[in-house]
């Protein structure tokens, strides 16, 4: 057991994919001799050699081309998108292209990649290197999308996109990066599509995402001071969606409340909120309430971003306003 | 598996290639007939006129190099040695179709030989091709990739990504522009701002600006084993350009009326199969040595045409399935 911050994470699933697999190739911009802009991919040139682990230009379209054509040829490529604001830049490549690929050719073509990517708030970067993108993701059939919120689930999360024989983006909140957490030692594997209850209560279900669930575990605190018994389920993968965790919470609390970064309309919590509507709507004790950012770009300055973002008093004033 | 290109076209790689464009033409001819028999739905993109281009390349490639283009693709996919009956079948969006008729006509793969797919947006295979050939390169395969395109793509930004990765990389990618002398509707000189949309911008890249006639298989041949042999030492790739024109419109909706008359008619005149035929007799072949792959052609687009007519419209049981690689499409527990 150590401890390792999420940025050392990084690192650490990328050279563990690297060792079990000699196919698994891992580009990006600034990846390689800087070791990333967020530096976490600090020392993997030097272990696995500027073949593998090697420096882009700055052209999306071409990083994610290539990933998807090593894929078709026998690679297990890994493509750094510096951040996912990029998508926007190559989302042909994406949703077009290596999400259809398979079901167009019935099967034919096999595209066993990984995008990992810098997401979301909370570093006052503005608007246009701030975005929470996941929902852009999810919306395209075909694409697999796991948003790992600790140290350890970045790599193990990681490490079964890296193994998952399809496409898969890893969404890694950047204002994660510097945080720490306990990693147990030698090989990390963890499964796609397996969301985590954190911390167990009876009262409400809190289901969160990414940076937003150190916020709702914080919130929970809070709320048990004041005699509320929040569950927590960390949602960890977004497609597939492990919906059994989820609305098994919810039968035990009859109370959800989803917390998300990503702006109002369409986020996650807006499907897994018509899921349970629809499939455990006798669980229910009250309405499901929907936490996000306001439906707006973010803004730069501190003041005002954190003000966007929810926050862990935010989220525990609105769970305690819902019990009322 | 053939380890080792053709380096000049002997007879018999110059009667293969004949028997090629004449089965695209046919096979071409086909689909449009079946298109206007309602049997064909949706659109398609013929190559009718541009058939030497594919012919010239198909023919300098070995069976494991790799084939990449675009949503004009029946002939290039047919050439790579895609089984006719499969691709007409899933023109008609039938089960037996090489793709299950979940592809159609802009969405033509098969991987079996080689042929790893057309695609529909403009420019997006132009990185993917790269990415196939740099996976060549580090497992050291001694395989290539060529990168079919058309003249309107030159002015997208994949395109530029793609070359300039390709240089740096030193990829065994040889990249084809079928320069047909219009984008969709529009002539392409008039939104492209060099005379050679492709070869003009060679120079940018560091490559050496290629320009073929289209129309001539031979010369796309020689040009092809050239640039295929090259990237296949390490080389590096290349960007051909190739003059060529479509006897038809962009699409099946478009009826080509933006094209002077004179036009036209000199390109109809400058048809690559006629041409080769004469060239061929006149080079000591048989007449009925070409007569006979003629026919034999038209037999194979009966026989193709037969067998996707018999070939059951998809099962319902297939819409959600092969989104994933366990055969399904869940998203959900």
């Amino acid at each position: 057991m150590a401890e390792l911050t999420y940025r050392e994470a990084v690192s650490r699933a990328i050279a563990q994919e690297m060792e079990h697999d000699p196919t698994v190739y891992f580009i990006g911009e600034d990846v390689a001799a800087a070791g990333g802009v967020f530096k976490t991919t600090e020392g993997l040139m030097e272990r696995f050699g500027p073949a593998r682990v090697r420096d882009t230009p700055i052209s999306e379209q071409a990083i994610i081309g290539a990933v998807m054509g090593a894929a078709m040829n026998g690679l297990r490529p890994i493509a750094e998108l510096m951040f996912s604001d990029f998508f926007a830049v190559c989302w042909d490549l994406i949703a077009n292209q290596i999400a259809k690929t398979r079901y167009m050719t019935h099967g034919q073509v096999a595209l066993p990649l990984v995008i990992r990517t810098a997401n979301g708030g909370g570093v006052r970067f503005g608007a246009q290197h701030s975005q929470s993108v996941e929902g852009w993701a999810m919306a395209i059939p075909g694409l697999k999308v796991v948003v790992p919120s600790t140290p350890s689930d970045m790599i193990g999360l990681f490490a079964a996109a890296v193994r998952d024989p399809d496409p898969v983006i890893v969404v890694e909140p950047k204002v994660l990066y510097a945080t720490k957490g306990e990693v147990a030692d030698g090989e990390i594997v963890d499964t796609l599509g397996s969301a985590k209850v954190l911390r167990e209560g009876s009262d409400v279900t809190i289901a969160a995402l990414g940076a937003m669930v150190p916020r709702a575990l914080e919130a929970a605190e809070t709320l048990s001071g004041d005699g509320v018994d929040a569950d927590v389920v960390d949602v960890r993968s977004l497609v597939p969606l492990d919906v059994t965790t989820i609305a098994g919470s919810v039968a035990k609390t009859g109370r959800l409340v989803t917390v998300e970064e990503s702006p109002r309309l369409c986020g996650w919590g807006a499907e897994v909120a018509s899921i349970v509507a629809e499939e455990s709507f006798f669980d229910l004790d009250g309405p499901i309430v929907r936490i996000t950012t306001p439906h707006i770009p973010l803004p730069a300055a501190d003041a005002l971003e954190d003000l966007a973002i929810p926050s862990a008093a935010a989220v525990a004033e609105r769970v305690r306003a819902t019990m009322g | 598996m053939a380890k080792t290109s053709p380096a000049i076209a002997d007879q018999t790689v110059r009667l293969q290639m004949y028997r090629m464009m004449q089965e695209a033409r046919l096979f071409e001819k086909r689909a449009q007939d079946l298109f206007l028999e309602g049997l064909i739905k949706g659109t398609s993109h013929l190559a009718l006129g541009q058939e030497a281009v594919a012919a010239g390349f198909a023919a300098s490639l070995r069976d494991d190099d790799l084939v990449y283009c675009t949503y004009r693709g029946h002939v290039h996919t047919l050439l790579r040695g895609a089984p006719m009956g499969a691709l007409m079948a899933e023109l008609m969006g039938r089960s037996n179709g090489i793709c299950g008729g979940k592809g159609g006509s802009m969405h033509l793969t098969d991987v079996s030989h080689g042929a790893m797919g057309s695609y529909a947006i403009v420019g997006a295979h132009m990185p993917i091709a790269a990415g196939a050939a740099w996976a060549a390169q580090e497992r050291g395969t001694g395989q290539v990739v060529v990168c079919f395109f058309g003249d309107g793509t030159t002015n997208i930004g994949a395109f530029h990504e793609a070359l300039n990765l390709a240089v740096v990389w030193n990829l065994p990618v040889v990249y084809v522009c079928e320069n047909n002398l219009y984008m969709e509707y529009t002539p392409i000189g008039q939104v492209t701002a060099v005379g050679n949309p492709a070869a003009d911008r060679a120079s940018a890249y560091g490559l050496e600006p290629i320009v073929v006639d289209g129309n001539d298989v031979d010369e796309v041949h020689e040009t092809a084993v050239r640039q295929v042999g090259r990237a296949r030492e390490g080389g590096g790739p290349s960007l051909v350009e190739a003059k060529t024109y479509r006897h038809g419109g962009h699409s099946r909706a478009d009826p080509a009326k933006y094209r002077p008359e004179d036009e036209v008619k000199e390109w109809l005149a400058r048809d690559p199969i006629p041409a080769y035929r004469e060239r061929l007799l006149a080079s000591g072949v048989e007449a009925e040595a070409v007569d006979r792959i003629e026919r034999e052609a038209l037999v194979a687009v009966e026989r193709a045409t037969e067998e996707a007519k018999a070939g059951p419209v998809p099962d319902p049981g297939d819409l959600e399935t092969e989104l994933w690689a366990d055969g399904g499409s869940a998203w959900r527990n």
